[in-house]
């Protein structure tokens, strides 16, 4: 039982120490240094050995002594028995070792005698290599995105695999494909365009939104059973099946290629979901406190006004964040509507250059940095509500 | 409630719901109901204008003598298919100016020519030429005659609008195209897109779940592929993976563990061989299922995860009182409380997977064998121009639909009962 374990610890723990080794040296390599061998058996034999001799030492000595000196020759070693490689490269292999031995901390020749302690074992590994894993495979692609868009073409076809950034040109020659999207390629009007159509959306929607999702939660009336059962149901027809109706229609009445035909489609079809969202809020706030509204003889619009639209306020917050996220990453209604480059959204505009073979595609990755970082600090600011918003309004994306 | 005071409140509610009510309807369920009727009809992108009277005004001189001019109106009709009825035609002139032998189906009265063109066939073309004279003898400015545009008239029916119905669009998707490979792509693109977006999800949420440093950056993190801009996305990810300088295969390549670049969103199949046994993976395809998952696994792990959160603690100290293994912990506590939303994000996911379109189309474009249903509406409604068949392939996505939404609700509904 004990041999089990102490396989498995030995081979987990290295096999997780391989791995975060391995993304080093990708990164590396990304930065412009000539690495041809990702060198995985010797690492990994290593990592058995660092593991055996960090359970043998068990607790002789003081554990920050311990990482720091088992740390420092598993550098060493790496550093013989690697491709040659600068010290910034070795200096951040220790770190990763010392992060490594640190986390091995619970286990000792006592500790692996435990009950399921192979389990266990995999488990926190697992989590780990899971954490790393996830957060590389997630942030890799905006990496390159946002990295692409500061290189050359020329550059990035004569070595594709290096990334680094030269900060000390001058900034105008590191920002350029930035400024030649914002000059040749108009990319101020169109984030002017999506600006004002995802904000346009957002209260066009909040205001046929409130009212309806007021209705759905407090007032009696005919057909309100099967009003909220087939608001569930609508939302889940897609737009693909809406797009060819919507087009001819849009075309003989000349709503096509224009700002306004844009809004009202995003509107009708985050409508839905936001009535959904709210209603579900508003039948949350306690009746008494309308009752006094009514006592005071407001009506429904007062009744909205002023009691609702500031109790609801939260929720309210989710709904504009989550229309306005759907209304600026749409794309499929601004590909079919837009054809003038004088109406076109960000995503569209995005397209349309990509669309051109010869486009650098420095220039194509400056504009998705344009559109995405807009979202991506929106999202990070308030998250709180927008997962919210997400949560409840996920059967529609 | 006295009665007057209800029906008040009925008229309230139905000023209050009415606008969005009549919004979605002429937004979402008009198209629905409008693809019906289109995909009956035999018609295609450049029918869907409405037909009318053209002309295409040329003056010409004719002789040294300047005080007389040629006219020729280039008269078309702009449909291919359809007649115009009742054609009227309108010019003027300046003063002084008369037409010499005048059509007979026009005449000339207080400076305007009308003529009366009767019905244009479908494609009718003809040039109609008006000579014109001055009647003092004086030269004919050419400009001022050149910048009077004449005015047509003519009744035409919307071609959106008549009654002449086809079952060729239907014929045509069912047995043109390979109908039967477009619904197994869609299905193996629905299906393991699904499936994968949920098993990612449950593993993040299992370790996010977790008490880790950092977990609230980490769930922040984990949602940027869904709430990132399809386009950027899609864009990168073409980058990445391109055959010739992306840097996945550079990587690859690099560091020896393939010869040759890969064109992963290009090839339509790969031969691998596994324990000596050779098949054919439908490598585009398989790539654009990664891409998927990479983008929507976010959503199942937010469902997850909050679920997970839900669960009481003293669950798992009484199995760590009984003895029981973190495998048994998780079997027998975590993923009995977790099927029911699973089998949720499970519809949800399945039915917007069949319809995405944008990811496909941004990837690949429905080459290299990912043509699934959506892009097919888009390939026959737009790149073949042929709107009648794209609404028909429409119409079969929305039955698809409806058939798994009461497939889905039957069994839910039985589980219910059972429980």
């Amino acid at each position: 039982m004990k041999f089990k374990s102490l396989a498995i610890y030995l081979i987990i723990s290295s096999f997780f120490l391989t791995c975060i080794l391995s993304i080093w040296k990708i990164m590396a390599t990304l930065q412009g240094l000539s690495f041809t061998n990702l060198n995985v058996t010797t690492v990994f034999l290593n990592g058995i050995l660092l593991s055996l001799a960090f359970v043998l030492v068990g607790n002789k000595i003081n554990h920050l002594i311990k990482i720091f000196s088992l740390s420092f020759i598993f550098s060493i070693l790496y550093f013989y028995l690697n491709e040659a490689s600068p010290y910034w490269y070795i200096f951040g292999v220790f770190l990763i070792t010392l992060f490594f031995t640190n986390k091995l901390k619970k286990y000792s020749v006592q500790s692996l005698k435990e009950d399921f302690i192979s389990e266990k074992i995999i488990f926190d590994f697992i989590t780990l290599f899971g954490i790393v894993f996830f957060a590389f495979v997630i942030l890799f692609p905006f990496y390159i995105m946002l990295v692409t868009s500061f290189k050359t073409q020329i550059a990035l076809l004569v070595n594709p695999l290096d990334f680094s950034l030269n900060f000390t040109k001058n900034l105008t020659e590191l920002f350029k494909s930035y400024f030649v999207i914002f000059e040749t390629y108009n990319f101020g009007r169109y984030i002017l365009i999506s600006s004002a159509v995802s904000i346009g959306t957002v209260i066009v929607t909040l205001l046929f939104a409130i009212p309806a999702a007021y209705a759905v939660a407090r007032l009696n009336f005919f057909g309100k059973n099967f009003l909220s059962t087939s608001i569930l149901i609508i939302y889940m027809f897609p737009a693909i099946v809406l797009v060819i109706p919507l087009y001819t229609v849009f075309s003989q009445l000349g709503l096509r290629n224009s700002i306004f035909g844009l809004l009202i489609v995003y509107t009708a079809t985050t409508l839905p979901v936001a009535i959904y969202m709210l209603q579900g809020y508003f039948k949350s706030i306690p009746k008494e406190i309308e009752d006094a509204g009514i006592m005071d003889g407001q009506n429904w619009f007062g009744i909205i006004l002023k009691i609702i639209i500031p109790l609801s306020l939260p929720a309210i917050t989710s709904v504009a964040l989550y229309v306005f996220m759907i209304a600026w990453n749409e794309f499929l209604f601004s590909l079919m509507f837009l054809d003038s480059p004088k109406s076109f959204t960000l995503s569209r505009a995005i397209q349309y250059l990509s669309g051109d073979a010869e486009t650098p595609r420095q220039y194509l990755m400056a504009g998705s940095v344009i559109v995405t970082l807009p979202i991506l600090f929106i999202f990070i600011y308030f998250e709180k509500y927008l997962v919210s918003g997400l949560t409840a309004g996920s059967v529609k994306e | 409630m006295s009665d007057s005071l209800s029906k008040l409140e009925k008229r309230t509610a139905y000023t209050l719901v009415l606008p969005a009510v009549l919004l979605v309807f002429a937004i979402v369920l008009f198209p629905i109901f409008a693809n019906v009727w289109i995909s009956f009809k035999d018609i295609e992108l450049k029918d869907i204008r409405i037909p009318e009277p053209r002309a295409k005004k040329i003056v010409k001189s004719i002789s040294e003598n300047q005080s007389e001019l040629k006219i020729i109106y280039k008269l078309r009709n702009s449909s291919l298919i359809q007649e115009i009825k009742n054609v009227q035609f309108q010019d003027r002139f300046p003063k002084n100016i008369s037409p010499i032998n005048l059509d007979p189906r026009c005449n000339f009265q207080s400076r305007k020519v009308i003529c009366d063109f009767g019905n244009w066939q479908a494609k009718y073309r003809e040039n109609f030429e008006i000579t014109i004279q001055n009647n003092n003898g004086e030269i004919i400015d050419k400009k001022i005659i050149k910048s009077q545009k004449p005015i047509l008239s003519g009744k035409a029916d919307n071609p959106l609008l008549t009654t002449n119905f086809t079952l060729e669009n239907f014929k045509k998707v069912f047995y043109q195209n390979n109908f039967v490979e477009l619904l197994l792509t869609t299905f193996y693109f629905t299906f393991f897109g699904t499936i994968g977006a949920i098993i990612f999800g449950i593993l993040a949420a299992q370790l996010v779940n977790q008490n880790i440093q950092g977990r609230t950056y980490m769930r922040g993190i984990l949602l940027f592929p869904y709430v990132g801009p399809v386009v950027a996305l899609a864009y990168t990810w073409t980058l990445l993976l391109d055959p010739n300088s992306g840097t996945l295969n550079a990587l690859l390549v690099n560091f020896n563990i393939i010869d040759q670049p890969i064109n992963l969103l290009g090839q339509k199949y790969i031969t691998m061989s596994v324990l000596g046994f050779e098949f054919k993976l439908r490598l585009a395809l398989t790539t654009v299922i990664f891409f998927e998952i990479w983008r929507y696994f976010p959503l199942a792990f937010l469902f997850i995860l909050a679920r997970l959160q839900a669960i009481p603690q003293i669950l798992y100290e009484a199995a760590e009182v009984d003895g029981a293994s973190p495998i048994q912990k998780f079997v027998h506590i975590t993923l009995p409380q977790i099927t029911a939303i699973i089998s949720i994000l499970f519809m949800i996911r399945f039915i917007w997977n069949f319809n995405k379109f944008e990811d496909i189309f941004l990837l690949t474009g429905g080459a290299s064998g990912t043509r699934t249903l959506p892009i097919s509406v888009y390939q026959q409604g737009f790149a073949v121009s042929d709107i009648g068949m794209g609404s028909a392939v429409s119409i079969v996505i929305v039955m698809l639909l409806l058939s798994f939404m009461v497939i889905y609700f039957r069994l839910i509904g039985k589980r219910a009962n059972e429980v």
